[in-house]
């Protein structure tokens, strides 16, 4: 067959149509070679793309990059540090993107190039791409506090990425004794998922009643307010003593305007938290630095002055550089959070989106959705829930702006109802859901 | 709205039209459907424990269901919230999306002894409507076979309490279950509907 070349073949086979049809030489593919998507991060976002897009469209050849073998979801890691979940529960691998027919690359992704459409790894290799989907989550604001870095995280941990630091945390609350102090600081907004540092609070406050009762939690925040704030009160109040002489939960917020508890410094020896207002050394600290964009968003120039990628929220390409797509944590994609459920919506709009730019069609009229739900204490719940359309968006009056982007469909969504308005058999109903959320959330992404 | 009455002038016509985008503004019902997902499962296969399955259920029980759940007639944790971010022209892609979609029916641990009880209970009261096991989904029956038990608790003990209305023929049925099916009548039901594969 030397000198029967493809043209040639495809005058004898009668074309494109019988090359399609099974004669096996795919590698030919047609009209041109076949189209590839590079998915940088396997992550909640990343790794739904990737799926969505093979369900799609199985012509596309599509490849995640991704340092780690397993994914921990941040969600419900909140149940592992309380002791109610194992870590085992929250680890995915990749198997099943696999059985969709994405590529699955162990490898950490040191720069793309817009231009010349190629993403390199630290590996050493280099994969070319018709668009590429970045989605490497939240990267931390080391720089704004005194004393502490990621060497220093690994002893008084984030554990805002689940897996070895969640771990550690967990370790640390059971080696602490009763009367102890838990001190977590919660970051300034944006963050990922708003509610996560209150829930945090709350599980962890169970654990204490249940085996340590004379501790307490002290939660010292760069805000003035935060996410399901009346339903948490209520909810520590009701469980935790909040408010009275005994309270296990302490909360400590920053009036807009001053910078009472913002975290200035971290003394790591002493575990201790200083913030203008407040200096208090504890016996297990957790510090959930402010954050910004994953460094590859940085590194390839994603990123604006907010330290977040701005994209068009239609398609979630970038502003700043074509054939590139920011889905998740560290795009811009407010009203929505920086949720999980949140990169798992802009994931399917997106692969939508890019299925369609492929095929040279029209970009598809996006809509999105998010729920959060929140664990105060077993057997009692919370959730709040919004859906989302497509199209101009309005100022503060109501008025028409001119810019297309992401809307909250008006009268939908909101907040479970207060301990007055619902039973605490709906609240245990909201508990099951959301381990039923967890558990058809994980599989829409791995599975 | 001249558009409107004519999509659902469409609609009721025919499903032909569900597949194709009738205006920009519309979102595909793929699109639309795959918002469920994170809940009730790709494609609308829940996982369980207690969000239902939703593929394969009919278009009438599915736009019922969520008018029930926008109008607040239907009790709910936050579907009444979900359902209220849907116009009735996208509910009604949702249901023809989901009207399509094989349903996997759930693996669940059984009690054979109930459920062998609650087959009685199911040919004697309920099969009139609920065909086929409890596996027919042409009308505004839920699909209830190899459904997840904990949202068939929820649902029964709604209707029960009071707090969700029954149809008449219904009611009747289940009076009449629990009057002479013994204090697990419903219970018994409920297993054998997990069992069916």
């Amino acid at each position: 067959m030397s000198n029967f070349n493809r043209r040639d073949f495809l005058k004898l086979s009668g074309g494109a149509a019988a090359l399609a049809s099974g004669l096996g030489f795919s590698s030919f593919a047609i009209g041109g070679a076949k189209k590839k998507v590079v998915v940088v991060g396997g992550g909640i976002g990343g790794a739904t793309a990737a799926k969505y897009i093979r369900m799609a469209d199985a012509s596309i050849e599509v490849t995640v990059i991704e340092p780690n073998a397993n994914y921990h979801t941040c969600f419900m890691s909140n149940e592992v540090l309380g002791g109610e979940r194992s870590i085992d529960s929250i680890r995915f691998g990749y198997a099943g993107l696999q059985a969709h027919g994405v590529n699955v690359v162990q490898d950490s992704v040191t720069a793309i190039d817009a231009n010349a459409r190629t993403v390199t790894t630290a590996g050493g290799k280099s994969f070319s791409y018709d668009r590429c989907i970045v989605s490497p989550g939240v990267d931390f604001r080391y720089e704004a506090i005194e004393g502490y870095d990621s060497t220093v995280a690994e002893s008084i941990p984030h554990a805002w990425k689940a897996g070895p630091q969640t771990v550690t945390l967990r370790k640390q609350l059971e080696a602490m004794k009763d009367g102890g102090t838990v001190v977590i600081t919660s970051p300034p907004n944006p963050f990922r998922c708003p509610p996560g540092p209150y829930e945090r609070a709350s599980l962890i406050a169970h654990y204490l009643k249940q085996h340590k009762p004379k501790s307490k939690v002290i939660i010292l925040d760069a805000k003035g307010s935060f996410a399901k704030q009346g339903l948490f009160i209520a909810g520590w109040e009701k469980h935790y003593g909040y408010n009275s002489d005994n309270a296990m939960i302490e909360w400590h917020g920053t009036p807009d305007g001053s910078k009472d508890n913002v975290l200035q410094s971290v003394d790591a020896k002493s575990r201790t938290a200083k913030t203008e207002f407040n200096t208090i050394s504890a016996d297990v600290l957790n510090v959930i630095p402010a954050q910004k964009a994953g460094k590859i968003a940085f590194i390839a120039g994603l990123t604006n002055d907010s330290g977040w990628c701005p994209v068009d929220l239609k398609t979630f390409e970038s502003t700043i550089h074509k054939n590139i797509h920011v889905i998740g944590d560290s795009a811009v994609q407010s009203p929505m959070p920086k949720s999980g459920y949140a990169a798992n919506s802009e994931a399917k709009v997106c692969a939508a989106a890019v299925v369609a730019l492929l095929n040279e069609m029209a970009t598809p009229q996006p809509s999105y959705v998010n729920t959060c739900y929140s664990v105060i204490a077993p057997g009692d719940a919370i959730s709040v829930a919004a859906v989302y359309d497509y199209g101009e968006v309005m100022d503060k009056e109501g008025k028409p702006t001119g810019k297309m982007g992401i809307r909250s469909v008006k009268g939908a969504g909101g907040l479970t109802p207060g301990y007055a308005d619902t039973t605490m058999d709906m609240r245990a109903r909201e508990e099951l859901y959301a381990h039923s959320w967890f558990k058809n959330i994980t599989h829409d992404v791995f599975g | 709205m001249i558009y409107k009455k004519r999509l659902q002038g469409i609609l009721i016509a025919g499903s032909v039209a569900i597949a194709t985008p009738v205006f920009a503004d519309t979102p595909s019902a793929a699109m639309l459907s795959n918002t469920c997902a994170g809940c009730h499962g790709t494609n609308g296969n829940s996982h369980g424990p207690a969000t239902p399955t939703i593929a394969g259920i009919s278009s009438e029980y599915f736009i019922e269901a969520m008018q029930q759940y926008k109008s607040g007639e239907r009790p709910a944790t936050i579907m009444g919230r979900i359902a209220k971010g849907y116009s009735e022209e996208e509910i009604k892609l949702m249901a023809g999306y989901f009207a399509t979609q094989k349903m996997v029916r759930a693996a669940q641990e059984i009690d054979s002894s109930m459920a062998k009880k609650g087959m009685k209970m199911h040919e004697k009261y309920c099969e009139k409507c609920h065909e086929d096991g409890g596996r027919s989904s042409e009308d505004d029956a839920g699909i209830l076979a190899g459904q997840w038990m904990p949202y068939l608790h929820y649902t029964m003990s709604d209707f029960l309490d009071g707090k969700r209305e029954m149809p008449k023929k219904m009611k009747k049925k289940v009076e009449e279950l629990q009057a002479k099916g013994g204090g697990d009548a419903v219970d018994a039901l409920i297993q054998f509907y997990g069992s069916q594969k």
